[in-house]
């Protein structure tokens, strides 16, 4: 048998819910597991990227650690897929680009009301958040990307199962989801 | 609100009286409305929509269409600032930058006071006088350091605009070379009396003959355009006068409607009489404000001489007369559909075509558009007679052009020349030296590399609008392309996807590379993105969108590959930068709080 | 007797007065689009349709049919040109779909899914849009305007209203409501009025009933947006004057 593919997951600035669905190929799962195995993700414990041929990112990147996860995912994988709307197009937490990150972070730590002495944590263990969410395309070269929010477990079945037969994914009418 | 629309009343009740409620003049009497506090109020807005019966919502988009155009205070004194490439060649970003700082202002913000507002415009035809400004709507020319800060001075000191030195004013015509048309020393109608022994079809017979074709750069045959107005059924006919000079570089009509009002008056009137037309309208651009006195003068007298009028010459049925309208800032007027949707008082929208305006024009009716220029040099081939025009030029661009020299020469200025000049005899006649590049006709035009200067003005050539910008080998190509770039993005309409989104992408992308952040990977979008302007653009604007980065990229691709970084993608933006707003509002500068640049 | 052309090698017969676009959609054959409606002149801002007859490029909904043409359409130059298209206008707004409540019967959408939209692959341009919450019954969501003004040609020529209108230019094109307070509430616009119900996108919204058909349930879920070709043909007897012959702007 020739030696399983690797591939590599996490989620930026995302729920995981694309994991989640992800997990809803259910049975298929242990086919998937006959030609891949995992490295970095979050069913295994390991921190850091290998090389990979496939790296699957779910959300967008809104703060350095992001930047840090995308570039290693980059640096490492043959093949970077976005995954999900946050990825794709920054998605729920882009909706704070209308906003200036100094006054969000003012409103959250400062003003609240019921926020007594608080303060803009600056702990160095702590990544700051860049002053835009970002698609994780406008930060470094992605080469695929599966829609959804979440991609149905049948969409993300297909497209990766087509990837690693070496086609051209296509999601047909019903795969092919914005929401 | 009772209040304001009585106030409103007294400044616009003349107004309106004075375009007699006519819808179509509404861009003519937002113009005039605007003078008043130097905006259009909001209850100024609903009083014209009452009295036009036109929405309001209508009139706020025509407004917001026209960049002369304000629905917000905008400063008593509004500076602009020519942006054309000459313009910038000749220093006027410092300039603009000192008068920021001598008034306190930021370019494109009002100031606290609402006394003066900074920013740039559009080329406004002066390249050959540069840097120019428009104060008020009023041209001012040959900007120094000095003049700049004289301006802040008067400016700080609320002096009247008419109580500013005159020489400000001052617009030198630069002819530096005559011929047949500029050297032309036909008496006011001249031409009309040959006409009227002619008739209507022998003036378009002999318009076909001399091969006289359209000036503004397409290049239409004019007598078939007469023809074909002519022909057309409708219940009126026009002709519509384009003087909305506005491709960047282009400043030949300024000078002939400054030394030729009348021959380009008698153009229109010939015309006329060929077309069967009784009313005439010149689309002046919004920049040449200034010519619109001169040019009513003109008109008046040409009344008085029985030029225009009813029974002009004593024939009786002669009848036609010429309006002035004035344009607000919008480029895309020059593109025949949008002006005459301009002309009437609509947003200046590039029409469908088919139908032209040749049978669909002002109104729906049959309309005869040409240039400024080609009313000109129909007058001169009738006087000439077309064997005598035909035999200057080339067998297939008969007849002279005017060319707008201008940018790194030491003689910039309007020469005249037979078609199937060479680029390099225009160069040796102004005096360029060392030059890396022309870009002929504008923007939109062709940027021809030094070994393609043996090339000839004409239309089996190199067609031409007229304008003739010089770059010696100081210049930056790419820096060039990028300042066209801005100004398509800035003069879209924003009719068409491809136009609205891709000039604003193009612009983008332009700049990532100016600031350092592009790749190969960018090169690549500017062709895909040219080759989307290109193919789907609802009109030439669009369509020529992509010219001057695909012109630049095909004979000077090393001024933009210089700037590229070598990895396959960079973000657009500095991520470090991107993270400066946390750092202040955490106050921490350790390294966790830096990302540093990939690769670096 | 009917004259016919060329569509991507098929036969397609037309009336005359009719448009590319009209009598391929008659035929039952598609030509992506999203600002032409068959009950509207045709407007020809979104570029969609583009076609290709004889090397030129032309809008198939401006383009008057002509017996003998030879028209492309469903070819992969033409449909990656409206896949960049789609790009465009996905960046130009704020399209997030997971929030939307057009989703599912959103034609910008439904044609993006068509042409195999993965990703809007351009920056977004995030602009900034307020919603205009004013109305009682209605809400208007900028944030997701294209620009085809179909609300505002339904306003204009069949509510007799003109309750929207463009303004600014370029980049900065936007759409505004007809009252000095730039409010909806502040205009005549009703519920029954046409302008309500062309909106191919998720702006104008009547409030109270969202998400009152789930999501999966929705007009596109149903079938792809070019198996409903038919349901976009021209209907007929629309207004007396021919369109495409007189080009009427």
């Amino acid at each position: 048998m020739s030696k399983k593919l690797r591939v590599a997951t996490t989620s930026l600035a995302g729920c995981f819910g694309c994991h989640m669905s992800a997990l809803d190929i259910d049975e298929r799962l242990f086919t998937l597991l006959n030609l891949i195995e995992f490295d970095r993700s979050p069913l295994t414990d390991i921190k850091h990227c290998g090389r990979c041929y496939i790296g699957l990112i779910e959300g967008g990147v809104c703060n350095a650690e992001n930047v840090h996860v995308l570039r290693e995912f980059r640096k490492n994988c043959k093949i970077l897929i976005a995954i999900g709307s946050c990825a794709i197009t920054g998605g729920l937490p882009a909706q704070r680009n209308h906003l200036d990150l100094g006054s969000c972070l003012t409103e959250v730590y400062l003003t609240e009301p019921g926020l007594a002495h608080g303060y803009i944590p600056n702990d160095p263990e702590l990544p700051l958040p860049l002053d835009k969410v970002h698609p994780l395309h406008e930060v470094v070269k992605i080469d695929y990307f599966i829609p959804g929010c979440p991609p149905s477990g049948d969409a993300i079945w297909k497209f990766v199962t087509d990837l690693i037969a070496g086609k051209t994914p296509e999601l047909g009418h019903g795969l092919i989801k914005y929401d | 609100m009772v209040s304001d629309s009585g106030l409103h009343a007294t400044y616009l009740g003349p107004i309106l009286e004075r375009h007699g409620y006519a819808a179509t003049s509404l861009l003519q009497i937002l113009r005039e409305a605007q003078e008043h506090y130097g905006y259009i109020h909001p209850s100024a807005i609903s009083y014209i929509s009452v009295k036009l019966g036109i929405p309001r919502a209508r009139i706020e988009g025509v407004a917001g269409f026209y960049s002369f155009l304000h629905l917000r205070p905008h400063g008593e004194y509004r500076v602009l600032f020519s942006d054309n490439i000459t313009d910038r060649m000749l220093g006027s970003q410092p300039l603009l930058e000192e008068m920021c700082r001598q008034l306190w202002l930021q370019q494109g913000k009002v100031s606290e006071d609402g006394l003066v507002s900074i920013n740039t415009t559009s080329c406004t035809g002066m390249c050959d006088q540069g840097p120019a400004m428009l104060v008020n709507g009023r041209a001012i020319t040959r900007l120094t350091q000095q003049r700049v800060q004289e301006i802040g001075q008067l400016i700080r000191n609320r002096t009247p605009l008419s109580d500013w030195p005159s020489d400000f004013f001052a617009v030198d015509d630069n002819i530096r070379r005559s011929g047949p048309l500029l050297g032309n020393t036909l008496a006011p109608g001249a031409v009309l009396s040959t006409a009227l022994t002619l008739g209507s079809e022998n003036i378009i017979e002999e318009i076909k003959q001399s091969g006289l074709r359209g000036r503004g750069g397409a290049g239409f045959p004019a007598g078939l355009k007469w023809e074909a107005c002519r022909n057309a059924p409708g219940e009126a006919r026009h002709v519509v006068c384009n003087a909305d000079e506005g491709e960047p570089g282009t400043f030949k009509d300024r000078v002939l409607l400054t030394r030729q009002a009348d021959l380009v008056f008698e153009g229109m009137t010939l015309c006329a009489l060929a077309v069967g037309a009784q009313h005439g309208y010149l689309y002046l651009r919004g920049e040449y404000r200034y010519l619109l006195e001169p040019l009513q003068a003109a008109l008046q007298r040409r009344r008085e001489n029985k030029l225009l009028g009813k029974n002009i010459l004593g024939q009786p049925g002669f009848d036609f007369d010429i309006v002035i309208h004035l344009g607000a800032g919008a480029y895309i007027c020059g593109e025949e559909s949008a002006l005459i949707e301009s002309l009437e008082g609509k947003r200046g929208v590039p029409r469908n075509r088919p139908p032209f305006p040749v049978t669909h024009g002002y109104l729906q009716q049959p309309t005869a558009l040409d240039n400024v220029e080609t009313f000109c040099a129909a007058a001169l081939a009738i006087h000439m007679g077309a064997e005598k025009y035909r035999a200057i030029g080339t067998p297939k661009s008969s007849g002279s052009k005017l060319i707008s020299v201008s940018g790194d020469c030491p003689r910039p200025g309007i020469y005249e020349y037979p078609f199937g000049v060479s680029v390099r005899e225009v160069l040796a006649d102004c005096g360029a030296v060392n030059t890396r590049a022309v870009q002929v006709s504008g923007p939109s035009g062709v940027c021809v590399a030094a070994s393609e200067f043996d090339h000839r003005l004409g239309f089996e050539d190199l067609p031409t609008a007229g304008a003739f910008m010089v770059f010696d080998d100081s210049r930056d190509l790419f820096e060039v392309a990028r300042n066209f770039v801005h100004f398509f993005a800035h003069e879209s309409c924003g009719f068409c996807t491809p136009c609205r989104v891709g000039t604003a992408l193009l612009k983008q992308t332009m700049d990532k590379i100016a600031a350092g952040h592009g790749t190969q990977y960018d090169l690549h979008e500017i062709e895909n993105l040219d080759q989307v302007l290109q193919t789907s653009s609802h009109c030439g604007l669009g369509r020529t969108a992509c010219n001057p980065v695909l012109h630049t990229l095909r004979h000077f691709r090393p001024a933009y590959e210089s700037r590229l970084k070598s990895l396959e993608f960079k973000p657009a933006f500095d991520l470090d930068g991107a993270l400066a707003r946390a750092r202040q509002m955490t106050g921490r500068d350790d390294a966790g709080a830096h990302l540093k640049t990939e690769g670096a | 007797m009917t004259d016919t052309f060329q569509l991507d090698g098929a036969t397609v017969s037309f009336e005359p007065c009719q448009t590319v676009m009209q009598a391929a959609l008659t035929a039952g054959r598609y030509i992506p689009h999203l600002c032409y409606h068959p009950e509207f002149k045709p407007h020809g801002s979104c570029k969609l349709c583009t076609i290709k007859v004889g090397g030129r490029t032309l809008s198939a909904c401006t383009m008057p049919a002509e017996a003998g043409l030879q028209a492309e359409s469903n070819i992969e130059e033409l449909n990656a040109l409206r896949r960049t298209l789609l790009q465009m206008l996905l960046v130009e707004g704020n399209h997030f779909c997971p929030s939307c409540e057009a989703s599912g019967n959103c034609q910008l959408q439904a044609t993006a899914y068509e042409l195999q939209v993965m990703t809007p692959h351009f920056n977004q341009f995030f602009p900034d849009r307020p919603l205009d919450g004013s109305h009682p019954d209605i809400l208007l969501d900028f944030n997701r305007c294209i620009l085809c003004e179909l609300c505002v040609r339904a306003s204009c020529e069949m509510d007799g209203k003109n309750v929207f209108a463009l303004a600014g230019r370029g980049i900065t094109k936007h759409l505004i409501v007809n009252a000095e307070s730039g409010m909806l509430r502040d205009t005549d616009i009703a519920l029954e009025d046409k302008a309500m119900h062309v909106c191919p996108v998720g702006v104008i919204l009547k409030k109270g009933v969202g998400f009152s058909v789930p999501i999966g349930a929705r007009r596109y879920d149903q079938r792809p947006v070019g198996a409903q070709a038919l349901d976009d043909a021209p209907r007929p007897a629309i207004s007396g004057s021919c369109d495409a012959c007189e080009g009427k702007s």
